[in-house]
């Protein structure tokens, strides 16, 4: 697809887009009308319950199922030789293995068996009766660990051919990026900071647990509904697990209550799907809070060294950064994320990143907003920052020295074209935030962020109904506001109101292929196809108008909504409405609607910059946010709300992964936080107002000018608050999360 | 002939080089060239690439037009959350 260069050039005035119309989810979400992935039902509908591994590491010797499926009640019982075998694609080979183990159990909470049930006590009982004979083997957690050659080996032969040789089995891959000559840069420096930065793992804290129901006939023929971000995605890989041809498939997505990445994968459905097969009854499964910590895909941890060299007027001469990331139990941690994003914001002549790729007895990683990028950040930020403040100098000012911009060479490759971080810097600058006065105890930090954001695979059909009103029909679950984005964009193409147009998620059997909602594409992409989609049906209605006036289809215009003769020489006519050529449509030729198919490439790039101050208890170590902005380019905000909100969102999230949230292991591989009460993720009371600053340097990819803005916002945030925390703590912390005890431990031996 | 970055850990496939001539006027010529001239690289792209056309990033729109002075690099594939 050519890039649509539209926005380049041209100033528009908008009349929809940029407005805060009213959310179309938000009398249902507060009324409790939404039916999520829980709320589905069907008649003759059993429980599915999964049996967990309660090892880290185990091999599975055998799977005694007879006394389960013996017990009244019991319709089916499942374990991996119920799938498909699947030998030659890696990936979904893994995703199954994942929903259900095959010769061996990786982590705690590792599905190896699950059943379908008249109730749920009869579920539970049955789980108790399957008995599974493992021979329990070491188990390693940790990412520095697990590199080590005498580590317990998870796989052998998963390692691709960029891992050297000689390095433990559990190194699956090596990415490496970068330009320049790393110690030639590093000499010029007036001070060479050398640090190991640690991040844990964290999960993305949805508060709806993975919940789904299947149905399959004996025909072959299934449906499902579930929870999702993607649930053509989802289609493809049950499909690809059970045996079955995608077109048998249709999956509907359900209301989602939070993804944040961590559901653009399977856990459940499969499993589901299996169930019903096999009792020929839907099969309803909804995880518990546990089920979601324990086996769902929380985010990588990490182990960073970063050098950087910098003059002591603030030039940064080169960047060096090694990143290791244990992505759970299978290959595909987000390292080279990381390690291509790590220097972005900086236009650097000598710069490289090593990742590696590293597996443990963790459940298998899922994305995870920008994934990969907040952890490279937080090293690389962390250590600019030190830099900047050891030579006294403005961390600000500092960044807007090397900050990368248009015509820069980027630390992964590419040119950038036009970018916003220079304006998010000047305005964090020009704000007031950053010259208000702090107090005792009390710290101000900043730090830039940047992801990619991409476009993908999109189908968009839009109805004009007989009234005059329209239905946008799309495939991307709405995970952050794209149905009040599409319903603008529609109506701003149209000429008509907002509420005049509905948009709403279609089921896989209604539309062509949709790209999992992620990348920070939907905005952008579904957008441009919606655009796109509006643009067909007012031709196709400027052509009715053409018929009924009895002139030539190219001298009708669209225009406020209307079909015009383009000029006096086309003739006198009143403008024919929306309205009035849809009440028309069956004497004018049938039905009108438009749609758009496409791969959508041309995304923009996204930066943002983020400034925090926070205060310290020095007899606690407990660290309180007191202010917070997020500075960031959002091309064009189509409903400035949903923008904000993305951006508050990753601010929040961040905060979490910097102060509180880790996953934590015992020397047994068996998790000890599995629920919220320890797992502990930021509430409204911890938080200020989270403020924002949205900047608008349209994206020349898209006619509006849009960039994705759900990613960027959690790139920061895990520097910015350790910035802040350096100076309200009066130490440089070094390890993710700042949690009380370990400033406190920090404080007490400086 | 178009100049292909090649990011660094894929150098070992294309013989330690890091910029690669291929003759392509297509992303799907410039992805088929690349396969044929360096085999090693084969097991990446079957993995997935992205690839920058001009500081423009693409996934697998086979007939994208590249120019002979274009920008190419290699990317690894963009996922996102």
């Amino acid at each position: 697809m050519a890039l649509d260069n539209e926005s380049q050039n041209q100033k528009r005035n908008f009349k929809v887009v940029g407005t805060r119309v009213q959310r179309p989810d938000g009398i249902d979400k507060v009324t409790g009308k939404a039916r999520f992935g829980a709320d589905m039902s069907a008649p003759g509908m059993l429980v599915g319950r999964v049996l967990r591994s309660p090892h880290a590491h185990a091999q599975i010797k055998s799977i005694d199922t007879s006394e389960a499926e013996a017990l009244a009640g019991v319709r089916a019982v499942v374990t991996r030789a119920d799938f498909a075998v699947i030998e030659d694609d890696e990936f979904t080979a893994d995703t199954l293995d994942n929903c259900m183990a095959g010769e061996k159990a990786l982590y705690d909470g590792h599905a190896v068996a699950a059943v379908a049930a008249s109730s749920t006590a009869i579920a539970k009982k049955a789980l108790k009766l399957i008995k599974v004979d493992y021979e329990v083997l070491p188990n390693v957690t940790d990412v520095d660990a697990a590199m080590a050659l005498d580590a317990p080996v998870l796989h052998e032969g998963r390692a691709n051919e960029t891992v050297p040789a000689g390095m433990s089995s559990n190194v699956v891959a090596r990415h490496e990026f970068g330009h320049g000559d790393i110690e030639a840069g590093l000499a010029q420096a007036d001070r060479v900071l050398e640090r190991t930065y640690r991040t844990a793992a964290t999960h993305q804290g949805y508060i709806e647990p993975h919940a789904c129901l299947a149905t399959m006939g004996p025909d072959g023929q299934a449906d499902l509904w579930c929870c999702t971000q993607g649930h053509y995605f989802v289609r493809d890989l049950c499909a690809a697990i059970l045996g079955m041809k995608q077109g048998q498939l249709r999956v509907t997505a359900s209301e989602i209550g939070g993804g944040f990445g961590g559901k653009t994968t399977v856990f459940l459905e499969p499993v589901a799907l299996a169930l019903s097969k096999k009792s020929g009854r839907p099969v309803k499964m909804v995880m518990s809070r546990s089920e979601v910590l324990r086996a769902s895909g929380p985010t990588a941890s990490s182990s960073i060294d970063v050098r950087i060299g910098m003059t002591k007027d603030g030039k940064i001469t080169a960047g060096f950064a090694e990143l290791r990331y244990q992505g759970g139990a299978y290959p595909g941690s987000p390292v080279e994320f990381g390690a291509m994003s790590a220097f972005a914001p900086y236009d650097l002549e000598h710069v490289k990143t090593v990742g590696w790729d590293v597996v443990s007895n963790r459940p298998r990683q899922a994305a995870y907003r920008a994934p990969g990028a907040p952890m490279a950040a937080y090293a690389v930020e962390s250590a600019v920052d030190e830099l900047a403040k050891g030579f006294g100098l403005d961390p600000l000012e500092v960044r807007l020295k090397n900050a990368a911009r248009e015509g820069t060479k980027a630390s992964y490759g590419p040119t950038f074209p036009a970018i916003g971080l220079e304006a998010t810097l000047q305005a964090a600058k020009d704000h007031p935030h950053w010259a208000a006065p702090l107090g005792e105890n009390q710290g101000r930090g900043v730090a830039c962020g940047f992801w990619f954001n991409f476009g993908g695979n999109t189908c968009v059909s839009m109805s004009i109904t007989p009234d005059g009103t329209v239905t946008v029909s799309e495939g991307n679950p709405d995970i952050g506001g794209s149905r009040a984005s599409m319903s603008m964009m529609a109506a701003e193409e149209l000429g008509i109101s907002y509420d005049r147009v509905r948009t709403i998620i279609a089921d896989t059997g209604s539309l062509g292929m949709n790209d999992v909602t992620d990348g920070s594409r939907v905005t952008f992409a579904v957008g441009l196809a919606t655009i796109k989609a509006a643009r067909a049906a007012k031709a196709e209605m400027c052509k009715r108008a053409a018929q009924v006036w009895g002139i030539d289809e190219d001298a009708v215009i669209w225009e406020d909504g209307a079909a015009k003769p383009a000029g006096p020489n086309a003739g006198e006519f009143p403008p024919m409405s929306l309205a009035e050529i849809a009440a028309i449509a069956s004497n004018t030729g049938g039905p009108i609607s438009g749609h758009h198919e496409v791969n959508a490439e041309g995304a923009g790039v996204s930066f943002a910059t983020h400034m925090v101050d926070t205060e310290t208890d020095p007899e606690t170590g407990a660290v309180k946010i007191l202010r917070y902005t997020v500075f960031q380019d959002a091309g064009k905000a189509v409903h400035p709300d949903y923008v904000e909100g993305q951006f508050q969102g990753g601010a929040v999230q961040g905060i979490g992964w910097a102060l509180n949230e880790e996953y934590v292991y015992g020397d047994d591989g068996v998790l000890q936080n599995p629920i919220f009460l320890d797992y502990r993720v930021p509430v409204a009371s911890d938080l200020p107002m989270i403020d924002t600053v949205i900047l608008e340097i349209p994206n020349p990819g898209h006619p509006y000018g849009v960039r994705g803005v759900g990613e960027t916002s959690i790139v920061p945030p895990l520097a910015a608050v350790a910035n802040a925390v350096s100076e309200s703590a009066g130490v440089r912390m070094t390890e993710l999360p700042m949690s009380p005890p370990k400033v406190l431990a920090a404080m007490k031996s400086k | 002939m178009v100049q292909v970055k090649i990011w660094g850990s894929l150098a070992a496939a294309t013989d330690d080089q890091t910029t690669v001539e291929i003759k392509a006027e297509t992303l799907r010529e410039l992805l088929d060239g690349l396969g044929k001239k360096y085999p090693a690289i084969q097991p990446q792209l079957d993995r997935g690439v992205s690839v920058a056309i001009d500081g423009w990033i693409y996934n697998d729109s086979w007939f994208t037009p590249i120019k002979p002075d274009s920008e190419v690099v290699l990317l690894a594939r963009l996922k996102g959350g």
